[in-house]
């Protein structure tokens, strides 16, 4: 049986609704691991031990057990204690919350980086903790990391694929049900591996231009 | 005890651990009076400054304001408020200028008005035009800080004290990290800042602007006033072998 890529445009709709699945994900989880991401570095920084401790436990948990796992665990495990989230949004927010752990990890250490004369400069003027923090120290960490926050999302954007376990019709989902109809795995790997790449450089060229946009201010 | 001063220092001392900075220290200013403290580094110049907005406080003794202590003992919360409030009323300018990176030169000088003051957009916008204008910036006040050049970079730093309409102006050593050709820009408008009465306390290495616009000169060592006066006496005639020695050092040091 050779190869013949003749049986992908027949399934072309059924690539693109993953395609769009899939990028509707990560944009949904990359936004909850940015905001995420924030305020829990925040939080690990300032927040009193009672709302610190427990926030290490589950920095932990996200960052020392498989996101597979916790992902079974937001979809089947939550219902058990009666929260029955739609897989699409089990996904997101299991997503979401595995890589806002990572972020926080990058914006804590880069709020420490940033100068202590920032801080003086705006307290000086009577600007509150609080409002130095949100005006000044945040947005300088954060455009700081902006480069391997950039490859985060692009991790993420490949551990998409993983929402397909527990059903959500994906890009990687998509692929395996054109494949179950038409026994062409190499064919519609192939293209869904070419749909992965499509999103990664408007992805990237997205982040870039984000970059050149925060350097300009430099 | 409320103090009739301007700015009035009494009995201040400052530890860090156990390390002195300053002891008992006193000194008052008038309104539109402009003092300057010299001394040798590492003598308390700029913990006495610091101590004066609170950013160092004192470990004892007292800084008013216009009547108002500043260096209240409160409870966390409302010492918080309080000093955010007092700090309105005290421009500081740093050697290294402390601009912020991620905003423009407007976005620097409006931020604290717009957040404190409430004042609209508009009104802020013309703020920070007024205040440009009088350190002869206005045409970057839209370009970001690290375009600027190190002196104007420290004008754009003194226009942000400004638009807060202080009542005192403090100055550390704002011209000391500056390239040599570019302290002159800021030394106008310091000047001119003092053409129009604007109470200063200016810590320097500049003997000769000391003695050209201020009316008193501080000389600290070890954490004390060792001697003060106005700059002809205490330039031309000090009183004190310590000042001497610390005149002369600087000046072999300088060259001139
Ligand atoms: N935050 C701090 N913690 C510990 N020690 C400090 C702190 N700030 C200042 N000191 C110490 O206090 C002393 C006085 O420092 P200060 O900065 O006031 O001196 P200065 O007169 O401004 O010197 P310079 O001319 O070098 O700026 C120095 O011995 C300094 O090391
Ligand atoms: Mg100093």
């Amino acid at each position: 049986m050779g190869l013949d890529f003749s049986v992908v445009p027949g399934y072309f709709g059924v690539l693109l609704q993953g395609m769009a699945w899939t990028v509707a994900i990560t944009l949904g989880a990359g936004i909850l691991s940015f905001f995420g991401g924030i305020i829990f570095a925040v939080a690990a920084l300032y927040a009193p031990w009672f709302i610190r401790l427990p926030m290490r436990l589950f920095a932990w948990l996200f960052m020392g057990t498989p996101l597979l796992l916790q992902l079974f665990l937001i979809y089947f495990g939550l219902i058990q204690i009666g929260i029955d989230l739609p897989a699409f949004v089990a996904g997101i927010i299991g997503l979401g919350l595995h890589f806002a752990v990572y972020n926080s990890e990058l914006i804590q250490s880069s709020i420490l980086a940033v100068d202590k004369g920032q801080y003086e400069g705006a307290r000086t003027l009577g600007l509150s903790r609080g409002q130095t923090l949100r005006q000044i120290i945040i947005p300088q960490a954060v455009h700081a990391v902006i480069p391997p926050m950039g490859n985060n999302m692009i991790a993420l954007l490949k551990d998409s694929a993983l929402v397909s376990v527990i059903g959500v019709m994906e890009l990687t989902l998509a692929a395996q049900q054109s494949i179950s109809r038409t026994y062409r795995p190499f064919e519609f790997y192939i293209a869904a591996a070419f749909c992965y790449y499509i999103i990664n450089l408007a992805l990237e060229a997205g982040l870039r231009r984000l970059e050149r946009r925060i350097a300009a201010s430099r | 005890m409320r103090s009739s001063a301007f700015v009035e220092i009494k009995n201040a001392a400052k530890s860090f651990g156990t390390l002195q900075v300053l002891r008992d220290i006193n000194l008052s200013v008038e309104r539109g009076q402009i003092v300057a403290i010299i001394g040798p580094s590492g003598s308390g110049k700029s913990t006495l400054l610091r101590a004066i907005n609170e950013l160092d406080p004192l470990t004892s003794g007292e800084v008013w304001l216009e009547g108002v202590q500043i260096n209240r003992q409160l409870p966390p919360r409302q010492y918080e408020k309080h000093v955010n409030q007092v700090r309105q009323n005290i421009g500081m300018v740093f050697q290294h200028f402390n601009l912020f990176p991620h905003l423009t030169v407007r976005g620097n000088i409006t931020l604290a008005p717009r957040m404190l003051k409430g004042i609209s957009e508009a009104d802020a916008n013309a703020l920070a035009e007024e205040q440009l204008t009088k350190v002869g910036l206005l045409e970057k006040i839209d370009e970001y800080p690290s375009r600027l050049s190190g002196g104007q970079k420290q004008r754009v730093a003194i226009a942000r004290a400004l638009a807060m309409k202080p009542k005192v102006m403090l100055f550390d050593e704002a011209t000391s990290a500056l390239d040599p050709e570019l302290v002159e820009e800021v030394n106008q408008v310091m000047k001119q800042l003092a053409e129009e009465h604007m109470t200063m306390i200016i810590v320097t290495h500049e003997m000769d602007f000391a003695a050209s616009v201020c009316d008193r000169v501080i000389f600290m060592d070890g954490g004390v006033v060792v001697e003060e006066g106005p700059p002809s006496v205490l330039f031309k005639n000090p009183q004190e072998e310590r000042t001497r020695n610390f005149l002369r050092k600087h000046l072999a040091r300088n060259g001139d």
